[in-house]
């Protein structure tokens, strides 16, 4: 079992936990991601490294529940555990010295943006990043990002916290300014966050980077399951990314992809609620009959 | 009674194994296969003439002694039968289930050529299964040699190489990336095949009276390399596999409903997909399912297809759907094992030859909708020996179709190479390595199993997991200084083909 050693709940949806897992901790990179499973019934599922801490042997995910796994997760406290936690899989972002970057965070994306964006100011590079969420309680480590950023854009859907504005909006801004300026451009979040800040780049010809989280069984190229199409040909997200390109992306396709078990994911949540409510039904002794 | 003569025995017909009904099978996960009943086994026993030069044996990739544990079936002496067993094969109740012996042992049995051969595995089945029941055979283990050694992969190749270097006295660690030991008999073979529970008891059931370390969730490649285990170890063994899946390069493979067998059957057997809800991962197919391929393979996902069909229909009330196999050439050049072909018949599954798909069709949302074909027919034999099966101009027509499983066989997953550039690979990226003991070219290190020969056997792996202990043990145990073991490791290897 992978002890779950530190939970921080940073939004009603979104949780923190810092998990031991020594063999992963030895080897994360910024960009890289594990692949974790609760209890003996669970599903292999796929989450992006926030932080890691090789003395500590410890992993930091954040992860928001959508589905059943992850609503699950989130009910896990400290002391308990994952039966899986392998990694760490996929490539490292690529750390270079490229002069001024930007980094675009979006919903739980902020997470793995944090470690690329640390890495990237720790090799010399101005940073600028962008973070947006729907809502100020989905907004979170605004502070940790501001402290590996030269300068740092906050943005909500309804404007309840920094600009009301998409992320592509300061983003646009940031490239009609400057746009020569910039060398690379990552981006992380929903997967229609980042189709279209590769849309919104697109004309500027940045290198743009995005980190794609399709569905995946085992994580280390045995299922193919994880497929996306780029200008060249299938590739396998969990080999031969996470990243990539943005613009040769097929984003058609992916978001389709995405959705092949939408009706099943809905069931299982049903069944989560159920149980989840039945239990709680149960522990104030208040059972009804039917 | 009176000893019967070879006359007599070879008057005894092949006794059948008892199977599920095809349609009741159809529409559950449960074993096929029923296995032998004491009376079943004794009288197929006393089918075996013993013949002084057994070439059976020769046929059996691990050399068990075949005659010798018929023989003492026929006795009634059951515990005599599985010591026989495992003095070659620790893995007794997997490999009754899952050998092709109708090629190797069987092949060879001398009442094959008049009538039929003695059913080799059927008891090797049913001896397997006493054993694991009763675990009767006492674990004989040499002294600790001080020696370690690295097995990457708990696949039939990697565990049988542990089971054996452990008993030889080494002190062994397991390296595996799943969940769970078995590699393909746990994420490939199913469970109607392949009981899971059998081979968990069987796996860890010799790993723990051999004080045989397993690793989990240890990514080759990822979480630590070779060159990291040989600082460790004394010695590496690689029985990674053959995991890569592979599509054809045709349009529309992304659309939704396209699926490698790997993805498909690894939701279905390792995550126990079809047992979703109760365990979180989905697996499913549509109301018509394409298999590309005819190797087991294929034929595990048409008949899981199948039986995911039947498990729906029953949910919904509605006609269960069809199952094809779309295969480019003829049934005489099905590469999967007789048995198999002849249960997926039975079970209403739909062959398809002469048959290769050239596009595939999607929906406005993205799901698959048919499956554009070309018939085929039969050429001049190719490489392989087999007729090529060649295009018919002007042969197009569309199969409707909601899924499309491609099981077209695999290759090495490249993530076990990464930082092991030494380790000189095929252009089939195949390990390169002695084929009778396993040595590659970098020092220390073994190979077997489907990393070396691409997609293959179980008891083939098994065979090279054997070869290559026997050698690692030779190695280790020489004494001679690791400068002249290093210089003449090279000529150790062979060339590649």
């Amino acid at each position: 079992m992978y002890k779950i050693l530190r939970k921080e709940v940073l939004s009603d949806i979104i949780k923190l936990m810092v998990v031991e897992a020594p063999q992963v901790a030895r080897k994360a990179r910024a960009g890289q991601f594990v692949i974790v499973r609760i209890g003996e019934n669970g599903e292999r599922i796929p989450l992006t490294v926030a932080d890691f801490d090789r003395r500590a042997g410890a992993v930091t995910i954040i992860f928001q529940e959508v589905g059943k796994s992850t609503m699950h997760m989130g009910s896990l406290k400290e002391g308990d555990g994952f039966s899986t936690f392998a990694g760490p899989l996929g490539h490292p972002t690529e750390i270079g010295k490229y002069g001024a970057v930007i980094c675009v965070g979006g919903g739980v994306g902020i997470a793995p943006v944090y470690p690329i964006a640390r890495a990237l100011r720790e090799a010399g590079n101005e940073v600028i990043s962008i973070i947006g969420a729907r809502s100020k309680n989905l907004l979170f480590w605004e502070e940790k990002m501001r402290s590996v950023s030269s300068e740092l854009i906050v943005c909500t859907d309804d404007g309840t916290c920094g600009r009301k504005a998409l992320v592509t909006e300061p983003l646009k801004e940031l490239l009609e300014m400057r746009g020569k300026d910039f060398s690379r451009i990552w981006a992380i979040g929903p997967a229609v966050m980042m189709k279209f800040t590769a849309q919104t780049t697109q004309p500027y010809k940045i290198p743009t980077i995005v980190s794609l989280n399709t569905i995946m069984v085992d994580g280390t190229g045995m299922c193919g399951g994880c497929r996306v199409l780029l200008d060249d040909g299938a590739k396998f997200v969990c080999v031969d990314g996470p990243e990539f390109d943005a613009h040769k992306v097929d984003w058609k396709s992916l978001l389709s992809r995405l959705g092949f078990y939408r009706a099943e994911e809905r069931q299982a949540v049903e069944r989560w609620k159920h149980k989840c409510a039945l239990d709680s039904a149960a522990a104030s002794g208040s059972v009804r009959n039917g | 009674m009176a000893e019967l003569t070879p006359k007599e025995r070879m008057q005894i017909p092949r006794q059948k194994m008892p199977e599920q009904d095809p349609l009741q099978r159809r529409c559950n996960f449960s074993e096929v296969a029923l296995g032998f009943t004491e009376e079943l086994a004794q009288k197929e026993a006393d089918r075996c003439i013993q013949c002084k030069k057994p070439v059976c044996i020769e046929g059996c990739p691990v050399e068990v002694p075949i005659p010798e544990f018929i023989k003492a079936v026929r006795e009634g002496n059951l515990k005599e039968a599985a010591r026989i067993m495992k003095t070659k094969n620790n893995l007794p109740a997997i490999c009754g289930r899952v050998c092709p012996q109708e090629t190797q042992c069987e092949i060879r049995c001398v009442l094959g050529k008049k009538g039929e051969p003695v059913a080799i595995g059927r008891l090797e089945r049913y001896v397997g299964d006493f054993e694991l029941a009763k675990k009767t055979v006492p674990v004989v283990q040499a002294p600790d040699t001080g020696k370690k050694a690295a097995i990457v992969g708990a696949g039939p190749a990697g565990l049988t190489c542990a089971v054996d270097m452990a008993l030889l006295g080494h002190k062994v660690t397991v390296f595996e990336s799943l969940q769970s030991p078995g590699g393909v008999l746990v994420y490939g073979i199913p469970e109607f095949r392949l009981p899971k529970k059998m081979v968990n008891d069987e796996i860890l059931y010799a790993a723990q009276c051999l004080g045989i370390r397993i690793c989990v969730d240890h990514v080759i490649g990822r979480a630590f390399t070779i060159d990291e285990l040989l600082t460790e170890h004394d010695a590496v063994f690689m029985g990674t596999g053959a995991g890569l899946p592979s599509f054809m390069r045709i349009p529309g493979i992304n659309y939704n409903g396209v699926m490698s067998a790997n993805e498909f059957l690894t939701r279905v057997n390792l995550m126990k997909g079809y047992l979703f809800p109760e365990f979180d991962t989905p697996a499913k197919v549509g109301r018509r399912v394409a298999v590309i391929g005819a190797g087991n393979v294929a034929m595990d996902s048409a008949r899981c297809s199948q039986r995911l069909q039947a498990l729906e229909a029953k949910r919904t009330g509605e006609k269960p759907g069809e199952v094809h196999i779309v295969y480019r050439r003829s049934p005489a050049e099905v590469p999967a094992r007789a048995e198999e072909v002849h249960h997926a018949e039975e079970e209403g599954i739909i062959f398809d030859f002469l048959t290769n798909p050239t596009e595939i069709l999607g929906d406005e949302n993205g799901g698959v909708k048919g499956m554009r074909c070309i018939r085929m027919e039969l050429g001049e034999p190719d490489e392989s020996g087999r007729r090529r099966p060649v295009p018919i101009k002007g042969s197009e027509f569309v199969m409707d179709m909601e899924t499309v499983i491609f099981a077209l066989g695999t290759s090495p997953n490249p993530l076990v190479f990464v930082d092991a550039l030494d380790l000189q690979r095929t252009k089939h990226g195949t390990v390169v390595a002695d084929p009778k003991v396993g040595r590659t070219t970098k020092f220390r290190v073994w190979a077997g199993g489907d990393v070396v020969t691409g997609a293959a056997t179980v008891i083939e792996a098994m065979g090279a997991g054997k070869a290559a202990a026997a050698d690692m043990h030779k190695f280790l145990a020489g004494g001679a200084p690791l400068k002249e073991l290093e210089a003449s490791w090279a000529g150790a290897v062979a060339q590649p083909t």
